[in-house]
């Protein structure tokens, strides 16, 4: 497995150099130093010598990619792409365009999307499996008929409904949780309360649909009928079987998401004032700050591929007769 | 117990704790003495980019540092026409005018005469800085963080983790300082251009620091500006430029301590984003000590702050209004102001409907939940809001937003008669009054020049009209009928809006930045008032950098435009349409690029003029020559709406001081009674949705049972 697990990472390096290369020339394309320069100093009063000044502090007098100027290796080493880019690959984020250490503002972000992310999946997951578990139960009744009703409801409505909405009726009319807000410790739990009970409720129609789908198809497997020729009643078979054996597509498909909780959500960080890096990536974009879009891009890069090496690796954990080689 | 019946134990402890915790269940702020304390809560939307004085010119950053940091003067917080005052300043300065061969001139001297002119300042003696660690020396007066150990930054994090701080004298070196810092290469400033061509050496002294650092500042002198004793310094500007006196009164030349560069000068403390653009250091009644953008900025009140009294003199109304009832109290009032991040409307409106902000502006979409006209046309509160007890405060704007033609544009630029009577004809189509009813809920004054309301040369009344687009019956004005502008069109060679050369409707192209779907039904409007005349008009949305460059390579035909008071000076309104600021000719802010040598001559005349019945009849010759040329459909100048709670007093508009904190009050009491009133939960609700709930579940549950307890018979 460490010969793979080695092998995985040594594939990381050119996707993420082209990650690289191609978020480089999609910036440029659209934003010119200049453009950056302008949008950092202001609208007022705003002169070529103070752009030119501004480019020269910041490293972005140099060409893009390729320095015609000089001679030798300095061709490469001499540009924008050399001096800014390549230094990520040892995670040296470095200074954001607007002068802002940009791996201290991850560090210091990223936390608050993690206290929102991670309880939205774990009570997420699991009532997920309990409704679809219960589907399952009481299948080819009302009650499942009603479920998948309501299910389909709720995956027809978009999630800006369901937090205007949550926060309308519980913040405002039921005046049971803050409207929005954050903050540190034991007190971020109440600000946490809506954002989490939105997410799990907008996404327990689609969770609990393919939850149940995976039930079904384990609930006609031989073993279950085994199962039940043994004896066993309908909830030891579903909880002690069934569920044991639906539990690798399902846990696969967890770890894939779990190294990206740190990256947030735009929109619940946005409407809830939580301080995630969820709008950190689109507030760069809209500020024309190259380096902090690098980075994130960069970090959200390193961390699907992460997201996948663990999920081939929860394959043989869940799985014996998987085998990585 | 097992495992997850310990878990859940402890999460309804710990939700029940949480409820107990409050009086109310969704009060966003934890519940500590602050309550009874005169704290201020606010928003932001965006985090400000910088708090340096330096950097800092939008807005969203003043409303911080004008806090913090302390020019030598300010703009009267209630008297009206705006009036400047010392701050700092001792009293207003000195000014000396000089000729070219340094005689001294008298103060009647005219601009072609004065070579430069000195402003002598003299300030106040005992203005001590907030205590701050770049500050803090030991008892052999060392400073204990200016060369940090590793060691010393084992535990620092924040600048609130430095164990030690310090204060010191106010001095006019530190007024100079900054000036001098506006030339740094490392700090960029956006006035630092502008700067050099006022301020005698500037630009000498900018080569001279080039390649040296920011702590090389101190030690390297400047030509113009001198430090004269320890409470006066001069400041010498090239020629006669009275509008440098505004300048005197922005951040821009706010004293800033050598030792604040020195300190955050250290690498150590850039890395861990302890910055002078982070963490402001300044004489103000203010002082930052939160600093979390993401989340929210919290100022104390400065523990050094000098002496500062609420002012006893104001607008006559000001009186009546309650503006004086603590007239000669000590400032500022509010201890402690926190500003949280909110980005959405929504929820900040909520919050504020529930107290838990204490003044709110507003968002279109709560625009008819807050405000109503009456039949009279008045603006009135809603009766919810009036229950509430919140005020309404409306304020126009020291702004003004324009559609502006490209002047060097072969179709509707230049100074022909046919182009002249094609732009005038579409400053008469297109209806401002409209748009603002339509787009702004009436939240504006259509504009009749280029100087807004509140700023010398702006008049009311049948003489304020552009005669241009507007008539005058009845005492009141009223838009040209649309024949006029069709009769223009004919004279112009476009009769029915028909292109001669192409036999087809007129194209003219519009560029804006502007692509949203809010943005699409604006557009919409614009394009259906040129059809009015018969003109087709092409929308050309782009980016904003394409736009940008448009703009500056003069390439836009027709653009939307605006421009918000640096100080409340006619000049600083006009020299929009000052052909030397052409922008596509000289990189100025003239946007249309106008050129017109009566109009400039007449600008230049005006500038050096002080308010007067002399330099009004000037400003008025201007207005008429840009009217009748009609460069911009002078569009709108917006009027801001701003909501308050009954508890919070001192509120009065000043748009051109941003220091307006100091003033304001708070009765912490009354709050929390209030807020404690409309905030009671209600359970109810939950409790029926749990028994609905139960009662869905409990049959099937029976079925269930009941189905597995059968046999096969």
């Amino acid at each position: 497995m460490f010969n793979y697990i080695l092998r995985r990472i040594l594939y990381a390096f050119p996707l993420l150099l082209g990650v690289n290369i191609l978020t480089f020339m999609l910036f440029f394309i659209v934003n010119s130093p200049d453009d950056m320069a302008r949008m950092q100093l202001g609208q007022k009063h705003v002169t070529e010598q103070a752009i030119d000044n501004w480019k020269l502090q910041r490293g972005y007098q140099l060409p893009l990619l390729i320095n015609q100027e000089v001679a030798g290796l300095e061709k490469i080493k001499q540009t924008i792409f050399y001096q800014k880019s390549l230094r990520l690959f040892v995670f040296g984020f470095g200074i954001s365009d607007s002068g802002r250490h940009i791996g201290a503002d991850i560090q210091q972000r990223m936390w608050p999307s993690l206290a929102v992310a991670l309880p939205s999946l774990l009570v997420g997951l699991l009532v997920n499996i309990s409704v679809a578990l219960m589907m399952v139960l009481f299948r080819q009744s009302y009650l499942e008929f009603s479920a998948i009703v309501l299910c389909i409801i709720i995956m027809s409505i978009s999630s800006l409904f369901y937090i205007i909405g949550g926060q309308f009726i519980m913040g405002k009319l039921l005046m049971l949780v803050p409207i929005s807000g954050y903050d540190t410790g034991i007190n971020a739990f109440k600000f946490l309360i809506l954002p989490v009970l939105i997410s799990v409720v907008s996404g327990v129609g689609a969770g609990a649909r393919w939850y149940r789908t995976l039930f079904l198809e384990e609930i006609e497997q031989d073993y279950v009928r085994t199962a039940r020729a043994k004896g066993l009643t309908e909830t030891q078979v579903l909880f002690k079987h069934v569920l044991k054996n639906a539990m690798i597509p399902i846990l696969t498909g967890v770890v894939v998401v779990l190294p990206l909780l740190f990256m947030g959500s735009l929109i619940t960080e946005s409407f809830f004032s939580i301080p995630g890096l969820g709008s950190y990536t689109i507030d760069a974009i809209n500020s024309q700050d190259f380096a902090i879009v690098r980075a994130m891009v960069f970090l959200g890069s390193v961390l699907y591929i992460i997201g996948l090496l663990l999920t081939d690796i929860s394959y043989t954990l869940v799985d014996p007769r998987v085998r990585l080689s | 117990m097992i495992v997850w019946q310990k878990l859940v134990f402890f999460i309804l402890c710990t939700v029940f704790l949480s409820a107990c915790n409050d009086q109310v269940l969704n009060n966003p702020y934890p519940t500590s003495p602050e309550d009874q304390q005169a704290v201020l809560y606010s928003s932001f939307s965006g985090r400000p980019k910088h708090l340096d004085p330096a950097k800092a010119y939008s807005s969203n950053e003043y409303a911080f540092i004008a806090q913090i940091y302390e020019p030598p003067f300010q703009y009267h917080y209630l008297k009206r026409p705006y009036e400047l005052e010392p701050l700092t300043a001792k009293s207003m300065p000195e000014i000396h005018y000089f000729d070219a061969a340094g005689q001294l001139l008298s103060e009647t001297s005219t601009s072609d005469e004065v070579a430069y002119s000195d402003y002598i300042i003299e300030i106040k003696s005992g203005i001590q800085f907030q205590p701050h660690p770049a500050l803090a020396v030991n008892q052999q007066g060392q400073y204990l963080y200016h060369q940090l150990s590793p060691t010393q930054l084992t535990n620092i994090q924040l600048l609130g983790d430095f164990k030690q701080t310090g204060t010191r004298e106010l001095t006019a070196a530190d007024y100079v300082q900054q000036i001098k810092r506006l030339v740094h290469p490392e700090i960029s400033s956006p006035v630092a251009e502008l700067m050099k061509q006022y301020i005698v050496g500037l630009g000498d002294y900018a080569q001279t620091i080039k390649d040296k650092p920011r702590i090389a500042l101190k030690d390297n002198g400047i030509n113009g500006v001198e430090v004269l004793d320890k409470y006066h310094y001069k400041i010498r500007i090239k020629g006669k430029y009275p509008q440098f006196i505004f300048w005197l009164a922005m951040p821009f030349f706010a004293p800033m301590p050598w030792e604040a560069d020195e300190f955050y000068s250290q690498k150590a403390l850039i890395d861990k984003n302890i910055t002078l653009d982070w963490q402001p250091l300044g004489t103000g009644p203010y002082m930052l000590e939160e600093n979390n953008p993401n989340l929210r900025m919290v100022m104390l009140k400065n523990p050094n702050f000098h002496d500062e009294f609420y002012p006893s003199e104001g607008e006559p109304e000001d009186k009546a209004s309650g503006m004086l009832d603590d007239a000669g109290k000590r400032l500022p009032f509010i201890d402690k102001a926190i500003y949280l991040l909110e980005k959405e409307t929504i929820p900040y409106w909520n919050k504020f409907l529930q107290g838990y902000y204490d003044g709110s502006g507003i968002a279109s979409d709560s625009f008819d939940q807050a405000v109503q006209f009456t039949g009279e046309g008045e603006v009135a509160l809603t009766e919810s809001m009036q229950a509430q007890g919140i005020q309404l405060q409306t304020a126009v704007n020291s702004s003004t937003f324009y559609m502006g033609f490209n002047m060097l544009d072969s179709v509707i630029g230049g100074s022909s008669e046919p182009a002249r009577k094609l732009r005038q004809a579409i400053a008469i189509a297109v209806d401002y009054e409209e748009y603002i009813s339509i787009f702004n809920n009436g939240r504006g004054v259509a504009a009749q020049g280029v100087i807004p309301p509140g700023i010398f040369g702006y008049s009311t009344g049948e003489q304020g009209v552009n005669h241009y687009v507007y008539d005058w019956h009845n005492e009141q004005m009223q838009r040209k009928p649309l024949a006029t502008a069709i009769k223009l069109m004919q004279e112009a060679g476009y009769a029915n809006g028909v292109d001669p050369v192409s036999g087809e409707s007129l194209v003219l192209y519009l560029d804006t930045p502007a692509s949203g779907p809010d943005d699409r039904a604006r557009l919409n409007w614009y394009r259906k008032q040129f059809t009015k005349l018969g003109i087709q008009l092409v929308i050309r949305a782009t980016d904003y950098n394409r736009f940008q460059q448009k703009m500056r390579n003069g390439n836009a035909q027709i653009f939307m435009w605006g421009w918000n008071a640096d100080y409340p000076d006619p000049e600083n309104f006009f020299f929009l349409l000052y052909g030397p600021n052409a922008k596509a000719v000289h990189g100025g802010e003239n946007a249309g690029n106008y050129q017109n040598p009566e109009f400039d001559r007449l600008f230049k005349k005006m500038s050096y003029m002080s308010n007067s019945p002399e330099r009004l009849a000037v400003i008025r010759q201007m207005q008429e020559l840009i009217r009748y040329d009609a460069p911009w459909v002078f569009g709108l100048h917006p009027k801001s709406f701003s909501l308050y709670h009954s508890w919070y007093h001192n509120l009065k508009p000043n748009l051109m001081a941003n220091n307006g904190l100091k003033y304001r009050r708070i009765e912490a009491q009354k709050r929390a009674q209030l807020r404690e009133q409309w905030n009671q939960p209600v359970f109810w609700p939950i409790v029926l949705i749990v028994l609905l709930l139960i009662a869905l579940i409990l049959p099937a549950i029976r079925s269930f049972q009941h189905r597995a307890k059968e046999t096969i018979k």
